[in-house]
């Protein structure tokens, strides 16, 4: 759009972030980064002198206490447009993508109508850089309207950039229709990923929460881990198969990650994500029958939030994703077995990694990092400009934040349109201060510029 | 000890009835005085003119997402006789899908200015979430797979009747425990007496788990009948069939039914009970609804006197569950 382009040279500045710790896929130092006007990283040293750097008139910004790092990536999101607006747009999910540190987030297709096709990816691309708030990309579905039934276009697709394809919302249940779409995603030009959301439908139909010990007392139909166990068994079972690269979402079950585990062990080309609810929450949370709590895959038991902890540790996840997935006040506000899976996620992740994973000593601010941004972006298919080194000549997507500051998570202050966020009145440690989309700050000192 | 249905596994909740749980930081002491005030409400139903001023001035509001005439008579009978006004919420489930939200409901009642709102719905959980909407005490009167405590209470009232007490009993309960909130709230209640409670039912027809459920479970009716002194029969649906949860009603009932053979298996004493309505000829045989021993019809009669002393307690008398008298 040549619009945003206007007006990313009319407001185009050069910066320096100063007094930082920074920390990227090379390792951790104490310098100052600068950052010019054409959005790259001019230099990174000690001391930096805007001006004997050329760059005249630069603001700086105070990093100190800080830590400065490339901008987080989710690859994981619902921004609900096109069909949902009433619960969220691209806009105010960049918004709230921005708050949280993320320079790129990746669009699940289960809009209405589905991303299935060339018309609607490029529909959320450009609402993407209209809003000018984050690289917003879009994954695109494996089948047509996400029906499990035929082969979407991925072809098409893939010409406009997408690089994971997804059902997200709903697995593939077909096994064969599964193999055709690795088969046929392996022969396209760009390397792709294929996704899969796992989850058994004859298995977890029904269902509303974890089948176990509070599903049976609260007696609320549960979904058995073993619904997600299956279809991670036969998908790996189908990498295998066929050689193609299969990126588990959302992995909530201790079965799961040792599957997962156990085929990486064999060398298979196999990726996992898990979300901050499920290594932070248990199906404890459902006694109050507050919809806030229902997910898919639902909250399960503090044994399957310690495998997930532990599969973090060890690297058979490799990212954080949030799996931000607003929904509008009054459907939330209905009988459990009503109301809609998901929960937002794009504000609170990095507070909750800070606080649920680095203070307990789970994983290294370094390991938060690494699976919130630079692995990510290689699972996702953008590592050419998300994730990059903070290092001279790469673009500046920069996230900087103060991994001790405390807040208390308030639904009514999230940019979100919707409020449904499990943490409601929950303190963590780990603001996010500044963020940078291409050397344009698009949060400073925790404001949204647009 | 945590029991079914208790919710948040926080016991004691002064102003509503939505588990088993509130009544009381003590359970048993809660269902007692249930029961003793119980007592004065059935010498009241039996006068001429069955009714106090107890309630006068109050409003009792019937708001039920699902038809259950019985329950809803029996708790708008409750609050007429303590002369409280009435007024009926139906809704049916197909409105709520037309686009009011619960609490929109919830908030449209209590414009009208009621003191207790008697909830009825299929979704579990829906109670709870009206108390925190509402601020008019709430009471469940069944809410999906949950719990429906004035049953319970009713239950063990009519045990007390017509046993003598709840504290020793055995009782076991046979059926779709999985599906059932009478049974979810018998367990809780039974346990807290101090009954010895014996689930029956195929592995189907149980909640997954029972972790944290004071109870025994059999799969054999025949080896536990001769030493139960309650049988309580669930209500088999049919709708049971088509998920795969038994092969057929003919055979629940070979393995699971109240047969006039089996009835025979059970002590003199023993009391036959049922929720209703009953499937006669399915998970009880008709002439055995008809023996002595079955106490189908004292549970109906008790349900009224029983939900008087609920809507008392929570309206009338000031004091909250177990006797504090702090509110």
């Amino acid at each position: 759009m040549t619009d945003t382009q206007t007006r990313k040279a009319d407001v185009a500045q050069a910066l320096v972030i100063r007094g930082g710790r920074v920390i990227d896929r090379t390792g951790e130092r104490h310098v100052d980064v600068a950052v010019a006007e054409d959005g790259t990283i001019a230099a990174v040293g000690t001391d930096l002198d805007p001006a004997s750097l050329g760059l005249h008139g630069a603001t700086v910004l105070d990093a100190t206490g800080c830590v400065v790092a490339p901008g987080l990536v989710d690859i994981h999101t619902h921004l609900r447009e096109p069909g949902r607006e009433e619960a969220e747009t691209v806009e105010t999910g960049s918004r709230a993508a921005a708050l949280g540190g993320y320079t790129a987030v990746l669009a699940m297709p289960n809009t209405e109508p589905a991303i299935d096709s060339a018309a609607v990816v490029r529909q959320v691309l450009d609402a993407g850089r209209d809003a000018g708030l984050c690289d917003v990309r879009a994954s695109g579905a494996i089948t047509v309207g996400r029906r499990g039934e035929a082969l979407a276009p991925m072809g098409e697709m893939a010409a406009l950039g997408v690089r994971l394809f997804t059902d997200d919302g709903c697995g593939v249940q077909d096994d064969r229709l599964m193999r055709r779409a690795l088969e046929y995603a392996s022969g396209l030009p760009g390397p792709v990923t294929l996704a899969q959301h796992c989850e058994v439908e004859a298995l977890s139909e029904g269902g509303h929460m974890h089948e176990g010990e509070w599903s049976s007392r609260l007696g609320i139909p549960g979904i058995p881990p073993e619904a997600e166990e299956l279809m991670v068994f036969r998908d790996i079972a189908l990498a295998r198969l066929t050689g193609a690269k299969v990126h588990f979402q959302h992995l909530s079950t201790a079965g799961a990650v040792e599957l997962v585990r156990q085929a990486k062990a064999r060398g298979l080309p196999v990726t996992a994500e898990a979300t901050p609810h499920h290594f932070t929450l248990t199906h404890a949370e459902v006694a109050s029958y507050d919809p806030v709590f229902k997910v898919n895959p639902p909250l399960r038991t503090a044994d399957d939030v310690a495998a997930v902890k532990a599969g973090l540790a060890d690297g058979t996840i490799d990212a954080i994703a949030t799996d931000h997935a607003p929904h509008a006040q009054e459907l939330k506000e209905a009988p459990f077995d009503h109301a809609p899976c998901g929960m937002l996620g794009l504000e609170t992740a990095l507070a909750l990694a800070v606080t649920e994973l680095v203070e307990p000593g789970v994983l290294s601010l370094a390991d938060v990092l690494a699976a919130m941004s630079w692995r990510p972006a290689e699972i996702g298919g953008m590592a050419d400009t998300q994730g990059r080194p903070i290092a001279e000549g790469e673009p500046a997507n920069i996230v900087v934040f103060d991994p001790t500051e405390e807040w208390t998570v308030d639904p009514t202050q999230l940019a979100s349109r919707s409020r449904n966020t499990p943490y409601a009145g929950r303190t963590v440690r780990g603001k996010v201060r500044h963020t940078l989309l291409c050397g344009e700050p698009t949060v400073l000192d925790g404001k949204a510029q647009r | 000890m945590s029991r079914p249905g208790s919710g948040a596994r926080r016991h004691g909740d002064p102003r509503n009835l939505i588990s088993i749980g509130d009544l009381g930081p003590d359970v048993a002491d809660g269902i007692e005085e249930v029961m003793r005030l119980t007592d004065s409400f059935v010498e009241v139903s039996e006068r001429a003119i069955p009714k106090v001023p107890t309630l006068r001035g109050r409003t009792v509001v019937s708001l039920f997402f699902e038809d259950s005439t019985r329950t809803r008579l029996s708790f708008e009978t409750a609050a007429k006789r303590l002369s409280a006004d009435t007024m009926t919420f139906s809704v049916g489930t197909s409105s709520v899908k037309k686009g009011e939200s619960l609490r929109d409901t919830v908030e449209t009642i209590e414009a009208m200015g009621v003191d207790a709102i008697v909830v009825r719905h299929a979704s579990s959980g829906v109670p709870r979430q009206v108390a925190q909407w509402a601020e008019a005490s709430v009471i469940n009167a069944g809410d999906g797979w949950h719990e429906h405590p004035t049953q319970a209470l009713l239950d063990c009232y009519t045990i007390r009747q017509r046993a003598g007490g709840v504290a020793g009993k055995r009782i076991a309960i046979v059926g779709d425990v999985k599906h059932s909130r009478v049974a979810r709230s018998d367990v809780g209640a039974f346990t807290a007496l101090g009954a010895e409670v014996t689930l029956v039912a195929p592995p189907t027809l149980l909640p997954p788990s029972l972790d944290g459920w004071p109870v025994k479970v059999s799969h054999d009716l025949d080896s536990v009948l001769a030493s139960t002194d309650v049988c309580y029969l669930l209500r088999m649906q049919r709708e049971r069939m088509s998920e795969a949860l038994v092969p057929s009603l003919r055979e629940y009932t070979a393995l699971y039914g109240l047969t006039a053979r089996r009835a025979d298996l059970l002590p003199e004493h023993a009391l036959i009970m049922h929720p209703g309505p009953m499937n006669r000829g399915v998970e009880i045989a008709a002439e055995v609804a008809e023996r002595q021993g079955a106490v189908i019809v004292d549970q109906v009669r008790n349900g009224v006197a029983v939900r008087m002393a609920v809507l008392f307690l929570l309206l009338g008398s000031g004091t909250e569950w177990g006797g504090e008298s702090d509110r």
